[in-house]
């Protein structure tokens, strides 16, 4: 690698990185400029809707659209017949791998329905009245079948099964007959047996968590036009435009070359978008039309058709000697995955005891197929489900050994070295940092009120490397332009520019950058798993430092000496030992004596991703009258590596905070005995609104991570883990009942509280 | 049926438009004006991302039917800076990183600005009041709440 202005890693002599400019993209969305998934309109345009299932498991006997075709204002019909046979083989460009043959069944049912409001068929038309209108005299010929909707019954012998040709995979004595298990795992260190026999105290409990959704505010959104050629343009808001187009191609056996998606601004992902369900019926229907097509979602079709995270039944059991040193731990794990296979069971096994070190752990995994929406990833996928088991079990511990809540979590601290469930030992973590971040903050020794308790939580995320690119151009102003291939959800374009204008020496509102199209910069994997300032973020890294060393090549040529004499120092070259200097902008201007302009792409697959922890301190206020919980503080300690826009990783804590807080206190999806959700939009799903929350505060704790040119580790998914529990154990602190079903809302937490008052020693909720 | 002839007031601007009579209002602001600041993000008045103002009041633009805009003052996303010249709350926002997607933050604006001009120095709880309306699924508020905090200051 070329010589650079020497930053390599963990130190504090940046410039740039670790301020605060305003986001480069900002005035756009502040004055409703910038477009996201629905705000294009194109010459011709046709609106699409989708017909969905009304029942939640049904065979399709017959599907006829012939009544549909001959409405005015009609199109184009597509139904599941219109797809051809899937590829065999496992889609890997999404967050999770996914089978095509799922994915191709679950955005258009072919002969089951296997969820309320699994896409049947979809029209377009010249209106969306027509379109609506159309969907309705869509003639569908069920065989209606009993529905399965929980994670326990869907194991049991006997239960509908989802799909006849499923065997469990990875349990060796798995039966020869169709099941709804679709895998079991399982983490083995050491000897659970004699770890449990050397405890003092051991808790066991059982907890369920709802499913609930991301609730990204901006429905899922394209416009797609597909040319008489064959070529396809795809305006889409997704966490991965690539993704898009691979997916669209192996769905529809198109070549990658034919499809070009043009990332729209998205509106919220948190890994809800980082599969595909419009674009490639959008694609058939803009075919069969010879028209662009706009299809929408609904807010309803959003709840009903788009993933969800999923539910969950844990059990869980901790053991702890006399002096609070963790012994062992298991853990039966049974995520359901939705229609298809592929829940978040594997990353919550991974996450359920990894804050500690636990030298003795047995972990089992469950991936199974219920009568719900496919689980998609949200953000930490699995992991919030597994820590409100493992930290609410913990806490319960530290109550019988009367050792204080922070205290057992550092004298259990998983640090370097410490092997973790998955065998490996941890490199440098900055667990113990944040959970001494929580120690010292003011928050965690402040008085408290009447039915007012405190809960501390720590939580874990992986953190993800993977796929990234981006182009730099040096402009004949000596302004740069930089092109990277990660939707921005929260900031990450600044960023980009931040890192440029370190590396370069310009200033950052002198970089444009750009989140280019599938033609205008190289593969990059999705805005997932906490990676895109990391992974994104070093390609950039990469690119501009090729541009120096182009740009020190040129310089030497000016010279006439060797490009070795030539160093670069904020944003000059300079002769060794003479003192001559060239900025940026002189270099570029001798262009055409130099050799051309200077450019530079890098692609990388991201070595070194490091996992990041973060502590939760939690106050809430627990009304006797109606079990109502109420946030009254709520304090964020987080190991962000090194903080490249520190607002923006701070909106990352607070964000999660919340979303966790919601998750814990409100949100499920309510379903009936059919399996229709009852509460299919944003006032019955009640997400937090401003008057919910109190200030969110935040503590960016920095542990560069070793392997990373700027110590980056990832901010987005860690905050979302620790709320549950951490609200969990607040409540116990307030009102003495230990919740083990999530939401904890108003009927549950006042059913415990009556259940308290009756047996005031087995309350539990 | 035939369309609605609807004349009204945008921004400012004397505005002509044909409507369906069951079209919302946030439709047609968006499909047929392209004024595409003003977000749907449910349709049905529980997000806030349509929040436009129409004779002074805010409202949830896709529950007020287009024709209802007859010889209405409608003010969009698009209406709130001056020229190149934002808002103090646009410049708060910015300052604040009150924004993360991005796709509530113009209905956050214009039901802040809203607010402000109603009530100049309002406490946190009555900006959390006033924006209880609004979903934000990225930011947890905080940032947001602090960005009208400091535009109530700034305007003073």
């Amino acid at each position: 690698m070329a010589q650079t202005n020497g930053k390599n890693g963990s130190g504090n002599g940046f410039k740039v990185l670790g301020t605060r400019p305003i986001r480069h993209d900002g005035i756009d969305k502040v004055t409703g400029h910038a477009n996201y998934g629905a705000d294009l309109s194109l010459p011709g345009m046709l609106h699409a809707k989708f017909l969905r299932s009304p029942h939640a498991h049904a065979r399709i006997l017959s599907v006829d659209t012939s009544k549909a075709e001959a409405m005015p204002g009609v199109k184009a019909v597509v139904t599941g017949d219109d797809f051809p046979p899937p590829p065999t083989g496992i889609a890997e460009s999404g967050e999770t791998p996914a089978d095509y043959s799922d994915l191709a069944r679950n955005v258009m049912a072919q002969d089951k329905a296997l969820y309320h409001g699994h896409a049947i068929a979809a029209v377009a038309a010249t209106t969306v009245r027509q379109a609506e209108e159309a969907v309705k005299r869509i003639i569908v010929e069920y065989d209606v079948l009993p529905p399965v909707l929980d994670v326990r019954d869907a194991m049991r012998d006997g239960a509908p099964v989802l799909h006849e040709s499923m065997r469990t995979k990875g349990l060796a004595d798995a039966p020869d007959r169709p099941t709804n298990v679709a895998s079991y795992s399982v983490y083995e260190l050491g000897d659970v047996d004699a770890g449990f026999a050397a405890a003092d105290v051991v808790i066991e409990r059982e907890h369920t968590v709802n499913t609930v959704h991301q609730g990204y505010i901006e429905p899922h959104a394209a416009v797609v036009r597909s040319s008489e050629d064959g070529q396809v343009t795809i305006w889409a808001s997704s966490q991965g435009h690539f993704m898009i187009r691979e997916l669209s191609a192996q769905l529809l056996h198109l070549d990658i070359s034919q499809i070009k998606v043009i990332p729209a601004e998205i509106g919220g992902g948190f890994g809800g978008k980082t599969t595909v369900y419009l674009e490639p019926v959008g694609i058939l229907l803009s075919r069969k039309a010879d028209r662009p097509v706009k299809l929408v979602m609904t807010r309803e079709e959003v709840f009903r058709g788009s993933g969800p995270a999923p539910a969950s039944y844990i059990r869980c059991k901790l053991g702890a000697t006399r002096d609070g040193r963790l012994t062992a731990g298991y853990a039966y794990m049974a995520y359901e995955a939705g229609a298809f296979p592929g829940s978040a069971v594997g990353a919550g096994m991974m996450g359920i005891f990894a804050p500690y070190d636990l030298p003795n752990l047995r972990i089992e995994g469950y991936d199974v197929c219920v009568n719900k929406p496919k689980s998609a990833a949200y953000r930490a996928p699995g992991a919030p489900n597994a820590s409100f088991s493992a930290e609410t079990i913990l806490e319960e511990i530290a109550e019988k050994l009367r050792v204080d809540s922070l205290d057992i979590r550092l004298r259990n601290a998983a640090v370097e070295g410490v092997v973790n469930a998955t065998g490996v030992a941890w490199p440098r973590i900055g667990l113990q940092e944040t959970l001494e971040a929580a120690r010292e903050h003011s928050h965690y020794s402040a008085p408290l009120g009447p039915n007012q308790g405190r809960g501390v939580a720590a939580g874990w995320w992986m953190n993800a490397g993977g796929l990234s690119s981006a182009t730099l151009q040096i402009n004949e102003d000596g302004t740069a332009s930089v092109a990277e291939g990660s939707p921005d959800i929260g900031g990450t374009r600044a960023v980009m520019a931040m890192i440029v204008s370190e590396e370069l020496g310009i200033p950052v509102d002198k970089v444009r950058p750009l989140v280019a199209d599938t033609e205008s910069v190289a593969y990059t994997g999705v805005t997932g798993g906490s990676r895109v300032a990391y992974a994104t973020g070093w390609a950039v890294t990469n690119a501009c430092r090729d541009a120096i060393r182009q740009m020190r090549e040129c310089a030497a040529r000016v010279w006439e000496v060797d490009a070795e004499r030539v160093e670069w120092s904020d944003g000059k070259a300079i002769l060794s030992g003479d003192g001559k200097e060239l900025t940026l902008k002189e270099i570029v201007a001798e262009a055409h004596a130099t050799g051309g302009m200077i450019t530079s792409a890098s692609s990388i697959n991201a070595p070194g991703a490091a996992a990041a922890f973060g502590t939760h301190v939690a106050d809430v206020e627990v009304d006797p009258e109606t079990g109502r919980v109420l946030v009254t503080r709520y304090t964020v300690c987080q190991d962000a590596g090194k903080a490249l826009h520190p607002s923006y990783v701070e909106g990352q804590m607070q964000g999660g905070a919340a979303q966790g807080i919601g998750w814990a206190i409100n949100e499920e999806y309510v379903f009936d005995a059919d399996g229709v959700m009852e509460n299919a939009g944003f006032l019955d799903y009640r997400m937090p609104v401003a008057l919910d929350l109190p200030m969110i505060d935040t503590v960016i704790v920095e542990v560069p991570n070793p392997r990373h040119p700027y110590g980056v580790r990832g901010v987005g998914e860690v905050p979302i883990v620790p709320p549950i529990a951490a609200i969990a154990n607040a409540i116990y602190a307030a009102a003495g009942v230990r919740m083990t079903a999530c939401p904890m809302s108003p009927p549950r937490v006042l059913a415990a509280l009556k259940k308290q008052a009756r047996s005031p020693q087995a309350a539990a909720g | 049926m035939a369309k609605i002839h609807v004349e009204t007031t945008i921004n400012g601007d004397p505005t002509e438009f044909l409507c369906e009579a069951q079209q919302s209002l946030s439709e047609v602001l968006r499909e047929e004006l392209h004024l595409f600041g003003t977000k749907e993000g449910c349709t049905t008045g529980d997000c806030g991302a349509c929040t436009v103002v129409m004779d002074g009041r805010i409202v949830c633009s896709c529950l007020v039917l287009a024709a209802e805009a007859q010889r209405k003052s409608i003010h969009t996303i698009e209406g709130v800076a001056d020229g190149e010249t934002l808002h103090p709350l646009q410049e708060a926002f910015l300052e604040n990183a009150a924004l993360q997607c991005g796709i509530c933050t113009p209905g956050f604006i214009v039901a802040a600005k809203n607010l402000l001009e109603r009530n100049p120095n309002p406490s946190e709880q009555e900006i959390r009041y006033w924006l209880a309306g609004n979903l934000c699924r990225c930011t947890g508020y905080d940032k947001i709440i602090r960005a009208v905090q400091q535009a109530a200051a700034a305007i003073g």
